[in-house]
């Protein structure tokens, strides 16, 4: 295969690509786009292996390590849960940071890639390798101890260092330092430090970087660590010289930028306050001091006063938070919804774009369950209905729905868009207890007249409700 | 051949109603029927037969005459036996038939070979329903009246005011059952100036209570008590204690109670104990609205006005008769679009089609073999879910539609600065090579920027699986280093061979797992995507 049938075979691989980023507008055309992917990477890889950069010498070695990664990712598709889809994404990402990390060391310690170039174009391209070895060591820790976090093998809670900012900044000089020495360094030997000790920094710098962040930020995380994933492919791209490369880290690391934009937004905190991290720790020690604490009694309701409600009712709208997917009660729900609409109740569902770990997660949950996605609508799309619903039932969530986002200009989530489920007839809130929300606020909510608790395990609870509507 | 409708007297004693007014009378001829009045049967509503014969009816001079010719019959009240038997073969009978309380009745009906329509089976929780609800008309009519006659029995006026000669205390008016009557007599009793409250066991009144100016009076106690049909259920035991803790408070502190709670099927609640009448005080009154099934008081006689305690309790049966006029005509107005629901061809001939919910719901005899009850409603609720899901607003674009939304000038204005300066720079500094690259970068961005705006939110989670996947394009970094082409590199340099290739395929099966995982776990994802 000539150079110029490998350059436009990327071309019509990044075409691919475009499409299939596309067709996830919407979830009739997403299947086509997911295939336009994989076609586009085929064209890519083949038209690399069989391209002019590769000789036969490498075709084992090539189909080996494909034969292996090629197994072990479609068992890990096949086994992985729906509940456990943001651990796998995290995984994931940590995986093209380690990779782009050993492709940028040894594209380091091969001499032959420098021949033949100016200084300014060599010193670009040392600054080209320093960026993608650093963007992937960071994108791999952190995705690592995201993987920890959303898994629970690592706290959820935030981890804060002592004067941790000032061990990111040293951590950024130490880095712009070195960085310096690695472009003036004669010969990969004289190099090999600044960049070993860059690596080690950087791998810090992703491990104490998520460890800051709380588990409800963790949307926030998961989309961010999305982006750097591209950004180290672009980064790996320019110091290849591979348009293919830049074209797509390019487009996957706008992608994960605008979904932490949305995720920040969601929240109303901006990008910068969510990554230095530690919220519901110092921003919430003075809002309890200050905010005025909501008193007055809760009224507990029992499962099968629930279904009774909910049998009455002509609207339904349930709002699923995190609860739900640790509860793994979306099966549950699909039935009862299924009961309540063959009773001909409208049942819908409210998204709040940060409801669960990463963005997404309750609608990905819901669709496992076979809940229809027309039910399925964004916060902004019924907002305004819920005046006119009967019952809402909030599952598992907490501050996406706490009115003193609203009420409180005092509390650490004023402004944060939340679901207004107090403006409807009833709402039922399913919480294991009192505890307050990820934000440390306690939720008005609870306390309103027109609201009512029911206590348990969010699965065991719905089970009782869906039983309690059969009978 | 178009069917002679026959509208008799009312023979119950004390009513005054009359099934069909002159105003639908001419009505009626336009669907094509005939009608025949019996003599005198609008007069004591002041719908003389005059009236009538001037909007066509044939006026009947007695009543065995009118029930031998006509093919249908309306009725107000139950047709005594002696009426069942004057009632033609094979004729309809469409009015009040109350099919649970009087078996007999139904029994002798049917032996007629009748069809019966009786206008208390409706179905009133169709929509459609609504026009032909005489239940709902007539509790209407009497709400108000149960206010007028607690008045009359009331030795006070009802608004409280401040004269030279005194003050009068504005009356305090406790409705027991914010239904159609309840409501009713709430908005009345409200307007005259009295301090009303009321109370149901159905807790989503309470708005519809406030909204006519009374104040909902809660029971200390959670139970939620719609029946369906807009009824109320029978409580629990802990909710009806609670409940008369509730009335025997009011007693002691209102001047006039009206009860209003029933159940169908059933005899009325006993709400209002003896114990409670005692304690009312002297010239209080107790309008009792469910006399006729029992009463909600336990002192309370059917038809009469008693005085027990020093408190008046009404049980008149007859409240909407008292105002024959206005409910002989709501009445006759529910018959007639009844009849337009019949016949739906206008061609005086009556389809009792048993398909339609809200005629087989009606329909308690079909010639001459029982149909009540009716089986339950298989979509009791369909016409107002259908109409919630109404479509939502259209929106801009089908993703999330952000991205727009002018920018402040000033903002915009450092954007353009810091990039033109970056630009500048770099347009500078850097050799030509890598502008290139450059180039495809910053439209790669952009191109990511517009098409990932695009993605719909419920696939958030898909897209970061497949951004995922193609992220793995990386691999392609680590491929062209593998066993790249050396024979055009000068030899002299030593180049650690097998260190390169063994990163190098390690990075490949590291992005290969994520490659096929990837795409792998999308798909699977979204063909959970149904609708």
């Amino acid at each position: 295969m000539t150079q110029s049938l490998a350059t436009v075979s990327y071309l019509g691989a990044t075409i691919l690509f475009i499409l299939c980023l596309g067709g996830l507008s919407n979830p009739e055309t997403s299947r086509r786009g997911n295939l336009y992917g994989i076609v586009g990477m085929t064209i890519a890889v083949l038209a690399t292996v069989f391209g002019p950069q590769v000789t036969a010498g490498g075709l084992p070695y090539i189909i080996g390590a494909m034969v292996v990664g090629a197994a072990i990712g479609l068992y890990a598709a096949r086994i992985v849960k729906m509940t456990q889809m943001p651990e796998l994404v995290a995984l994931m990402h940590s995986l093209v940071g380690l990779a782009a990390m050993l492709v940028g060391y040894a594209n380091f310690i091969d001499p032959a890639v420098s021949v033949g170039l100016t200084p300014a174009e060599k010193a670009i391209h040392e600054i080209e390798m320093y960026l993608g070895v650093l963007i992937g060591a960071v994108t791999f820790s952190g995705s690592v101890v995201a993987f920890g976090k959303l898994s629970g093998r690592i706290t959820g809670k935030p981890v804060l260092l002592p004067g941790r900012h000032w061990l990111n900044l040293a951590g950024l000089l130490v880095v712009i330092w070195f960085g310096y020495r690695f472009v003036n360094a004669h010969g990969v030997s004289e190099a090999m430090l600044p960049m070993i000790v860059m690596s080690i920094v950087a791998l810090a710098f992703g491990v104490h970087m998520v460890m800051a962040i709380g588990g409800a930020d963790m949307p926030v995380v998961v989309s961010m660590l999305n982006s750097y994933s591209g950004w180290a492919a672009a980064a790996t791209g320019f110091m290849l010289s591979n348009d293919l490369l830049i074209v797509v880290g390019a487009l996957v690391g706008s992608s994960g930028a605008i979904l932490s934009y949305i995720m920040c937004a969601a929240m109303n905190r901006n990008f910068i306050s969510v990554i230095a991290g530690g919220f519901g720790t110092e921003g919430g020690t003075p809002a309890a001091a200050g905010g005025a604490q909501p008193a007055g009694e809760v009224n507990p309701i029992a499962a099968a006063e629930t279904a009774e409600l909910l049998r009455e009712s002509k609207s339904v709208i349930i709002v699923p938070g995190y609860g739900m997917a640790v509860a793994q009660a979306q099966h549950t729900v699909c039935e009862i919804t299924k009961t309540l609409r063959e009773r001909g109740v409208s049942v819908r569902f409210g998204i709040h774009p940060v409801a669960g770990r990463m963005p997404g997660h309750m609608n990905v949950l819901l669709a496992e369950a076979k809940v229809p996605y027309d039910i399925v609508f964004e916060m902004d799309e019924l907002n305004e209905d819920f005046p006119a619903t009967d019952v809402a039932m909030v599952i598992g969530a907490n501050d996406i729905v706490n009115p003193a986002a609203q009420e409180d200009p005092t509390s650490p989530i004023a402004g944060m868009p939340v679901l207004e489920v107090w403006k409807a007839k009833t709402s039922i809130v399913m919480k294991r207890s009192m505890a307050s929300g990820y934000a440390g606020v306690d939720n008005p909510l609870f306390y309103k007249d027109n609201n009512r608790m029911l206590f348990g395990d969010a699965k065991k609870m719905l089970d009782e409700v869906l039983a309690a509507l059969k009978a | 051949m178009a069917l002679l409708i026959g509208v008799p007297r009312e023979v119950f004693p004390g009513e005054k109603r009359v099934a069909t007014v002159p105003d639908v009378v001419e009505k009626l001829i336009k669907l094509g029927f005939r009608v025949a009045i019996e003599s005198g049967a609008g007069d004591q509503a002041n719908f003389p037969d005059d009236a009538y014969r001037t909007a066509g009816a044939e006026i009947v001079a007695n009543a065995s005459e009118l029930w031998s010719k006509a093919d249908v019959v309306f009725k107000v009240r139950p047709p005594t036996p002696a009426e069942v038997t004057m009632l033609r073969e094979g004729a309809t009978l469409i009015g009040f038939v109350w099919p649970a309380q009087n078996p007999e009745l139904m029994q002798q009906l049917a032996a007629r070979k009748a069809t019966v329509l009786a206008i208390d089976s409706l179905p009133r929780q169709l929509s459609r329903a609504q026009k032909m609800d005489a239940l709902t008309s007539m509790a209407g009519v009497s709400g108000y009246r149960a206010v007028i006659e607690a008045a009359n029995a009331f030795g006070r006026p009802f608004n409280g005011s401040v004269t030279a000669a005194g003050k009068i205390p504005p009356a305090k008016v406790f409705i027991a059952g914010a239904g159609v009557a309840g409501l009713a007599a709430i908005g009345t009793a409200a307007n005259l100036g009295a301090i009303v409250r009321a109370n149901d066991t159905r807790a989503e009144v309470a708005d519809q209570v406030k909204s006519l100016g009374g104040e909902f009076v809660k029971v200390d106690y959670e139970e939620e008590g719609s029946g369906g049909g807009g009824y109320a259920k029978v409580m629990s035991e802990g909710f009806q204690q609670a409940q008369r803790e509730m009335y025997a408070k009011q007693a002691r502190e209102v001047d006039i109670v009206i009860t209003t709670a029933l159940i169908p099927g059933k005899p009325a609640p006993r709400l209002i104990t003896a114990e409670m009448v005692r304690s009312m005080k002297p010239g209080s009154v107790i309008v009792d609205m469910a006399a006729e099934q029992g009463g909600n008081c336990e002192l309370t006689e059917p038809g009469a006005a008693v005085v027990k305690h020093g408190v008046t309790i009404v049980g008149y049966t007859d409240l909407a008769s008292r105002l024959a006029r206005q409910s002989s005509t709501l009445y006759s107005n529910n018959l007639l679009r009844l009849s337009e629901e019949l016949c739906k061809t206008k061609d005086g001939v009556l389809d009792v089609n048993m398909e339609d919910d809200a005629i087989r719901g009606l329909t308690v005899i079909k010639d001459g073999g029982v149909t009540w009850p009716p089986p339950p409603l298989k979509v009791a609720t369909a016409p107002t879910a259908a109409a919630k899901p109404a479509a939502p607003p259209p929106k801009a674009a089908h993703g999330h539609g952000k991205p727009s939304g002018a920018m402040p000038a000033a903002k915009a204005a450092w954007m353009f600065g810091a990039g033109a300066l970056l630009f500048l720079l770099i347009g500078t500094y850097a050799p030509a090579s890598f502008l290139g690259h450059f180039t495809v970068f910053v439209l790669a961005c952009f191109v990511g920027y517009m098409v990932v705006w695009n993605v719909t939110p419920a696939l958030h989670t898909p897209l970061m699986s497949v951004t995922n996947a193609v992220s793995s394009i990386i691999a392609i970094g680590a491929l062209v280093q593998i066993a790249p082409d050396l024979s055009k590199i000068s030899t002299d340099l030593t180049r650690p061979g097998e260190w390169i290739r063994w990163l190098s395929v390690v990075a490949i099966a590291l992005a290969t797992i994520n490659m096929f995982g990837g795409f792998a776990v999308t798909r699977r994802m979204l063909d959970m995507f149904r609708k």
